[in-house]
């Protein structure tokens, strides 16, 4: 049986050339990058050389990134670590004393990844003050609803650039360019006051995006997006598993989460997972030439999103949406396919439920996951569909398709000849209600 | 998570599947944790289950249990079937992920306001 994967938002298949290019740091150049010795210096070039491959493609400096285990932690230390480093007393070095602050506010919204809202749900029992943004039915973060809840003591917003589980866009320019207004405005309004009474500088807001599910398809470049901090994984750009990083802008202050050798400017101690790291530079590279090569020198900006990759797999997208549309009644499409990525299609097939769909396609060979509660493990309907305003029962019967680099067009059309019948066959199971 | 092969088997071709249109007793429940729902059809006579379906809105974990527990209790007395436990279709089933244990109760459930709607 030919399996059939459509999970890439789940993870993806490693690229061949990204395999190749770690295996030599494996057994050959195994050495601590941070020895100080041949071995050790042949491993940091590797190290290098990724971080270069990471800062072109954000438009950053290279010391401006940060290799963790993945955009959980990277998640984590932009989150907790820049909180962390505003409200102690004594962090020194790079929080200096005007940046210090009593009572940090946090904007984030409510479809974000539990990577980013554990944590901020963990500050909040501490104290922190947490405002989680409504979306709009199509999974959109109102800017408007944004703009006013920013406070006084706003003083880190994270968002998400692209929704895991339906694919929706976040307008994170726009949010980032806001942010940036108000403290250039802040700033402003401060240098005018008498020297001598006006006190210690104004607390800026930093930006967080969490980039996880847009590297494929996005811009991702930080400076045109205004962003401070950006997460990205590299098992979600068919890279290795195990590495991400975590891009900081120079002057944004934050304290490690986990402490030891001083790696990464002592931002993230610990051993360099050096084949990890060379896979994920090789594997943003591969994006990055991809990129570049469909739309010439010229444009940075919007431009670099619409590309032949995203164009084929939009394609192949509109493909599955029809064919299912056509062949069974009774479906809704919460994916808003004018406001989404190319790789997502989200659905509910109303009267059934969404693991037992799963499970049925996994055994004719065909991967997809659920937003159902029964497949939670805490028998919790998705937490992004209920935000939508999606109903319990319909969110009980969603399914994510979510395709990517290697989908083909012979794939789509066999998934739209097996669903039909198995939709039938479990809508025929369930009672009338 | 995995689920056993006697799980699957039951998942992919149910036993007792259905409705009985002129049936003795139905029971229904509901899971309202996870919004499942299971209704029972019973055919009775003399005591014993005659014949019984079910319909089953739910993950593969509360379909396989209601194939296998019908197929417990079908041709046994009331009383027999009435001593059904969770333990032992979830045994029957070669076992059931611990998340899924409360699935197994959705059956026992409707099945006991069957008997209990024939009794009344
Ligand atoms: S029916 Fe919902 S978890 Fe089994």
């Amino acid at each position: 049986m030919n399996k059939i994967y459509l999970d890439y938002s789940a993870t993806t298949p490693m690229d061949k050339r990204v395999a190749q290019a770690m295996l030599p740091y494996f057994c050959d150049k195994f050495g601590n990058a941070s020895s100080i010795h041949n071995f050790g210096q042949t491993a940091m070039a590797g190290v290098d050389k990724a971080r270069e491959q990471a800062a072109k493609f954000l438009n950053c400096e290279p010391d401006e990134i940060v290799f963790t285990s993945g955009a959980t932690e990277s998640n984590n230390l932009a989150i907790t670590g820049v909180i962390k480093a505003l409200l102690r007393q004594d962090f020194g070095g790079q929080a200096s004393k005007q940046q210090r602050i009593k009572n940090p506010h946090i904007i984030t919204s409510s479809i974000e990844h539990p990577a980013i809202l554990e944590p901020c749900k963990k500050l909040e029992k501490e104290g922190v003050e947490v405002t989680y943004l409504p979306v709009k039915s199509n999974g959109v973060v109102d800017i408007e609803k944004f703009k006013k809840a920013i406070k006084k003591n706003t003083a880190l917003v994270s968002v998400m650039h692209v929704n895991n589980e339906v694919g929706s866009i976040q307008p994170i320019r726009e949010i980032g360019k806001t942010i940036k207004k108000i403290n250039e405005k802040k700033l402003k309004d401060w240098k005018k006051l008498n020297p001598k009474e006006r006190g210690e500088k104004p607390q800026p807001i930093y930006f967080h995006t969490d980039a996880t599910q847009s590297v494929n398809y996005l811009n991702c470049d930080v400076r045109w997006n205004y962003v401070d901090m950006l997460s990205m994984s590299g098992h979600k750009i068919q890279g290795p598993k195990g590495v991400g990083v975590l891009y900081v802008k120079t002057d944004v202050p934050i304290e490690p989460l986990q402490l030891g050798g001083h790696q990464e400017n002592g931002v993230r101690s610990g051993t360099y997972n050096v084949p990890a790291i060379v896979g994920i530079g090789k594997a943003i590279e591969l994006i990055e030439n991809r990129k570049a090569k469909k739309q010439g020198k010229k444009k940075a900006g919007a431009a670099k999103s619409v590309e032949a990759n995203n164009l084929k797999i939009a394609k192949l997208r509109n493909m599955l949406v029809d064919g299912i549309i056509k062949n069974i009644p009774n479906v809704v499409l919460n994916t808003d396919r004018k406001n989404a990525v190319p790789s997502h299609a989200n659905f509910s097939f109303l009267g059934v439920e969404g693991e037992s769909i799963l499970i049925s396609l996994d055994l004719e060979g065909v991967a997809v996951s659920t937003g159902s509660a029964c497949a939670s493990g805490k028998l919790e309907a998705s937490h992004v569909l209920l935000a939508m305003g999606i109903k319990q029962e319909i969110a009980h019967s969603s399914i994510r398709f979510s395709l990517g680099k290697y989908t083909t067009e012979a794939e789509i059309k066999k998934v739209i000849k097996i669903l039909p019948p198995i939709i039938k066959k479990l809508r025929r199971m369930s009672p009338e209600l | 998570m995995q689920y056993s092969k006697q799980v699957l088997k039951h998942f992919k071709n149910p036993h007792n599947q259905g409705n009985i249109k002129n049936a003795d007793a139905i029971g229904q429940a509901g899971n309202l944790k996870c919004g499942d729902v299971m209704k029972i059809y019973l055919k009775i006579k003399d005591n014993k289950i005659k014949d019984i379906k079910f319909e089953t809105l739910g993950c593969a974990a509360a379909i396989a249990v209601s194939s296998a527990t019908t197929d417990m209790i079908k041709g046994k007395t009331i009383d027999e079937a009435k001593k059904l436990t969770k333990e032992k279709i979830i045994k029957k089933l070669g076992g059931l992920p611990p998340v899924k244990v409360h699935c197994s109760m959705l059956a026992l459930e409707a099945l006991h306001e069957a008997i209990k709607k024939y009794k009344s």
